[in-house]
């Protein structure tokens, strides 16, 4: 089932093309892997599919809705964890958290039963009362993804998930993003190419704002002479 | 519209129990009642008078309110923009009025709070006399009226910068020009070289002039539509300030 459809998407910033004509389709299932270097457009082009940005041209539709005619609609159905994990930091994690649920619609007992379950799943138990600003990076990113999921959203959108992770911290990331996969469509965005390896199964490369590869990662990595590393830097590098 | 107020309410919680989390509601508030006393006994010279009134209180709250509530409002969004906060709360299913609103207005009932903090005065000066409280009850509602038009210029300029410092300052230099408009010395000097209707203009658009006309006891429809007028301006303007600069 299509759960994002994006058509040739156009974002620039005065004289500078962020995104040019980019297309994405994420199905149930789908972990799409957007890879790029620095400057390549991957966040200005999550920021389009979240509707925090709009598109100079192109469209969204999300389950089919239009995003930018029916925005509000569309977004119940994005969990988004923004560059950097964001989160107000003079509240504590459960009080974030509820009010990220409540802005997302939730009924005091449902929200109850989702707080309960995400702090569980994520490892949030023991901070749940801890004021965010006193977090290690480790915990604040997962107070963001916790936040991204409060709401069991079909879409999530995940921009540098890992970004500043220990390895350990990392490995519980993808065990965590591999797990909740099964029903619903994951975009990330990283630099690390070995986590594309592990939990996308499809990757998007881009630069310059432009779509450069779009495969399945398996079949990216069927020529053994070649890993995801050589053809990035191959294809980045030639562009 | 029964969502669009629950949403709207659940900014507000967040915003107006926001003050109390950090010690800046209570230094606020200590501040605001220790000067606003002061400056009501001392420089006022409220025993001295002889009066049953509070003009010796109210008198200042212009002056009070210039540094004040641009302390209370410059963090509404630069804060948000500075923290990439800004990011979260517009990919949640919410409307920009709806954000603008819900801070604005807990920024303007934590001043209310203040404002409520302040009834002591009111009360001495039954028990030294007999005022007429009707006349105080409009000056308070007029002092809490201007309070929110010197918020909602503060909210809309805190969208423009990341920095709450400059926030800060460049809101309290504009309710400062919105303050002289009306004093004596500023329309002398226009009056010099401007035509009546312009000067006639100026003076409308001092917080200083109608809140005086309040102070007197007199709300009327013109002074009580000049403020509520300022503060939908300013947040009209706010929220397309925030479709605008949030991405900035």
């Amino acid at each position: 089932m299509n759960l994002l459809e994006a058509k040739n998407l156009y974002k620039s910033f005065g004289n500078i093309n962020a995104v040019s004509d980019i297309s994405i389709s994420l199905n149930v299932g789908e972990v799409i892997g957007f890879l790029g270097p620095n400057g390549a457009g991957k966040s200005t082009t999550m920021k389009m599919l979240t509707g925090f940005l709009e598109v100079d041209a192109g469209s969204i539709e999300i389950k089919k809705i239009d995003l930018s005619k029916d925005p509000i609609n569309a977004k119940s159905y994005i969990g988004y964890l923004p560059e950097g994990a964001p989160s107000y930091s003079d509240m504590t994690v459960k009080s974030f958290l509820y009010f990220v649920g409540k802005m997302r619609g939730l009924k005091d007992e449902l929200l109850e039963k989702r707080l309960e379950i995400m702090l569980k799943d994520i490892n949030l138990l023991e901070v749940q009362n801890q004021i965010i600003e006193t977090l290690s990076k480790g915990y604040k990113r997962r107070v963001g993804i916790a936040q991204a999921l409060i709401h069991d959203p079909d879409i999530l959108i995940l921009d540098e998930p890992t970004d500043g992770l220990d390895p350990n911290q990392k490995f519980e990331m993808r065990k965590l993003i591999k797990s909740i996969s099964k029903n619903k469509g994951i975009i990330i965005s990283t630099h690390i190419l070995e986590e594309v390896e592990a939990v996308c199964s499809r990757t998007i490369i881009i630069s310059s704002g432009k779509v450069l590869l779009n495969k399945e990662t398996k079949n990216i990595l069927k020529n053994k002479k070649e890993n995801l590393d050589s053809i990035f830097r191959k294809i980045t590098k030639t562009k | 519209m029964k969502l669009y107020i629950e949403k709207l309410m659940i900014i507000f919680n967040r915003e107006f129990t926001g003050y109390f989390r950090t010690p800046l509601a209570s230094i606020f508030l200590l501040v605001f009642l220790a000067l606003s006393a002061g400056m009501t006994f001392f420089m006022g010279q409220f025993f001295q008078r002889g009066q049953a009134d509070l003009n010796s209180f109210f008198v200042w709250h212009p002056w009070l309110f210039l540094i004040l509530m641009p302390a209370i409002g410059m963090r509404l969004w630069a804060e948000e923009r500075k923290s990439g906060t800004i990011e979260l709360l517009m990919t949640l299913p919410v409307t920009n009025s709806q954000l603008v609103l819900g801070k604005f207005l807990a920024s303007w009932f934590f001043t209310l709070l203040a404002i409520i903090m302040t009834i002591p005065i009111w009360i001495t000066v039954n028990y030294l006399g007999e005022p007429d409280n009707g006349v105080i009850f409009i000056s308070y509602l007029g002092s809490w009226l201007m309070a929110g038009c010197f918020l909602s210029l503060t909210s809309c300029l805190s969208m423009i910068t990341k920095n709450q410092v400059i926030a800060f300052i460049v809101s309290t230099i504009s309710c400062f020009i919105m303050v002289m408009a009306g004093f004596g010395l500023v329309l002398a000097s226009v009056r010099s070289w401007a035509p009546l209707w312009l000067t006639e203009v100026i003076q409308s658009f001092s917080f200083l002039s109608h809140f005086k006309r309040i102070q007197y006891g007199v709300l009327d429809l013109t002074t009580f539509i000049f403020f509520i007028s300022m503060i939908m301006i300013c947040i009209s303007i706010n929220i397309f300030l925030v479709q605008l600069k949030k991405a900035d």
